[in-house]
């Protein structure tokens, strides 16, 4: 289990306290454009939409969401009130599409609106969650939800809770619990579960008490290969690398090639083979002693560091690739 | 007679507001809360029985309150208070502890005295609820 701590902890006394509301009645602004700035949701958008490539649909989504909570505190602040909206999601998507980053930055929006008084994210697996004996599950799950009080609760490949082969799976009373304090408790805590599509719609086919409770269910595509050399370019540029022209050219082919091969996860297969890549520049710029090396140098991944990887199969007859690949297994 | 123990106790009950207040303000130091409940009233009754584990990495008082709530639906008649205990190296001990419920009626304190060697008295004393079997004393 990881707990990621909200960005601005110092707002959440602010937070808690007004949320926004006026105390003299005439004060109170009803234009949607002030709220928003006042909130900073309209940066943390821009945020998302300029950090994260491609995701259209999601960040539709996020929008929408944004803009009906808005509302929601617009209405509230002139008595026209339905009740705190329902906010729990479900994140459906192949690995490696972003459902965890956006799960973060979704809790800070929900933070920033007043719609979670701390804006934390806790992240857990069915481990953190079920537990080994009887009587050890509902104290186990009821201490991940205490902890998730505030903030956000992410539950990755939330589909493993519920194991149908075994009638006596732990899971189920987790689920249980889960679903009552979803109910219960809507203003303590959002619930976002995430998982692969297919095996997410099984999930909600034998528990639809769980589908019912979930008001947005957001669907993450794949990336494009296009989409994918994008999101490798922001991570070099994020670590200062920067790719040969001949290394880009590879990796558009890398990528092609890659996408064929069986468990693909998208974003997070690029990361494991830039952190290769970088693996092989470092070695092959040891193997060069006795020689300075510029910065460039330094900052260059050249084609041959892409091109040793093992996807490319027969192909590499290059020398330099030196490092053994079989130690480095592509994921 | 309404005993006086930890942190508050001489002012009016906490309303539940005051008690989550303190507990935000407890977990924006960094201190683990717990929840423990007894129906001894001694003062010199330290070790309270723990309603659950004392809980770790909160961020929100949501937490502690439902906790409060599901320890005041199992023992009505009992005291219950939280503590705050700070782990910090060197401190390591409770920084604020304050009584959350207590019985309907506090039926207070009798003065027991015992003959000591050589005529000497000693003197203590026992709280009149104690004349019942635990889980029986109050209500």
């Amino acid at each position: 289990m990881t707990t990621v701590p909200a960005k601005d902890d110092q707002e959440d006394i602010e937070a808690t306290g007004g949320s926004g509301i006026a105390d003299d009645p005439s004060e109170i602004s009803l234009d949607p454009g002030a709220v928003l700035a006042d909130s900073g949701v309209e940066e943390l958008l821009a945020t998302l939409d300029a950090e994260l490539v491609g995701l259209a649909p999601v960040k539709t989504r996020i929008r929408e969401i944004a803009a009906l909570l808005l509302v929601e505190k617009l209405r509230a602040q002139v008595g026209l009130s339905a009740g705190p909206p329902s906010l729990h999601m479900s994140f459906t998507g192949n690995p490696g599409t972003g459902k965890t980053t956006i799960a973060m930055r979704m809790a800070e929006i929900l933070h920033r609106l007043g719609y979670v008084r701390k804006g934390h994210v806790v992240a857990v697996t069915r481990d953190d969650l079920v537990g080994q004996y009887i009587g050890h599950t509902a104290p186990k799950t009821r201490e991940v939800l205490k902890k998730a009080m505030g903030g956000v609760l992410f539950i990755d490949e939330a589909y493993y809770l519920y194991r149908p082969e075994n009638e006596r799976d732990y899971g189920q009373e987790s689920i249980e619990i889960l679903l009552q304090v979803m109910e219960n408790q809507r203003d303590d805590l959002v619930v976002i579960l995430a998982g692969y599509h297919d095996r997410m719609d099984r999930f909600f086919e034998s528990n639809p008490g769980i589908r019912s409770r979930i008001a947005h269910h957001i669907d993450f595509p794949d990336y494009t290969p296009d989409e994918l050399l994008a999101i490798a370019r922001l991570m070099l540029d994020q670590m200062h690398y920067r790719l040969s022209v001949e290394a880009e050219a590879a990796l558009v082919e890398y990528i092609e090639l890659r996408r064929s091969q069986p468990s693909f996860a998208n974003a997070r297969s690029i990361r494991n083979a830039l952190d290769r890549a970088r693996l092989r520049q470092a070695n092959r710029l040891v193997a060069r002693r006795g020689q300075e090396l510029t910065r460039e140098e330094l900052m260059t991944i050249e084609a041959q560091d892409i091109r040793a990887s093992r996807v490319f199969g027969e192909e590499v007859q290059e020398p330099e690739a030196a490092v053994d690949d079989s130690a480095v297994r592509p994921s | 007679m309404r005993i006086t123990q930890g942190t508050f106790s001489f002012l009016p009950d906490l309303t539940d507001d005051q008690i989550r207040a303190q507990i935000e303000y407890s977990l924006a130091q960094g201190w683990a809360l717990s929840v423990e409940y007894t129906d001894d009233p001694h003062p010199r009754n330290t070790y309270w029985e723990m309603f659950g584990m004392p809980m770790f990495d909160l961020r929100d008082a949501a937490g502690v309150m439902a906790e409060i709530a599901s320890a005041r639906a199992t023992f009505p008649d009992h005291y219950i208070k939280v503590n705050a205990f700070d782990s910090t190296h060197g401190v390591e001990s409770l920084r604020l502890s304050f009584i959350v419920n207590r019985p309907e009626r506090e039926p207070g304190f009798a003065l027991v005295r015992e003959e000591a060697a050589g005529r000497s008295i000693r003197y203590t004393v026992r709280s009149y609820a104690v004349d019942r079997p635990e889980g029986e004393r109050y209500g």
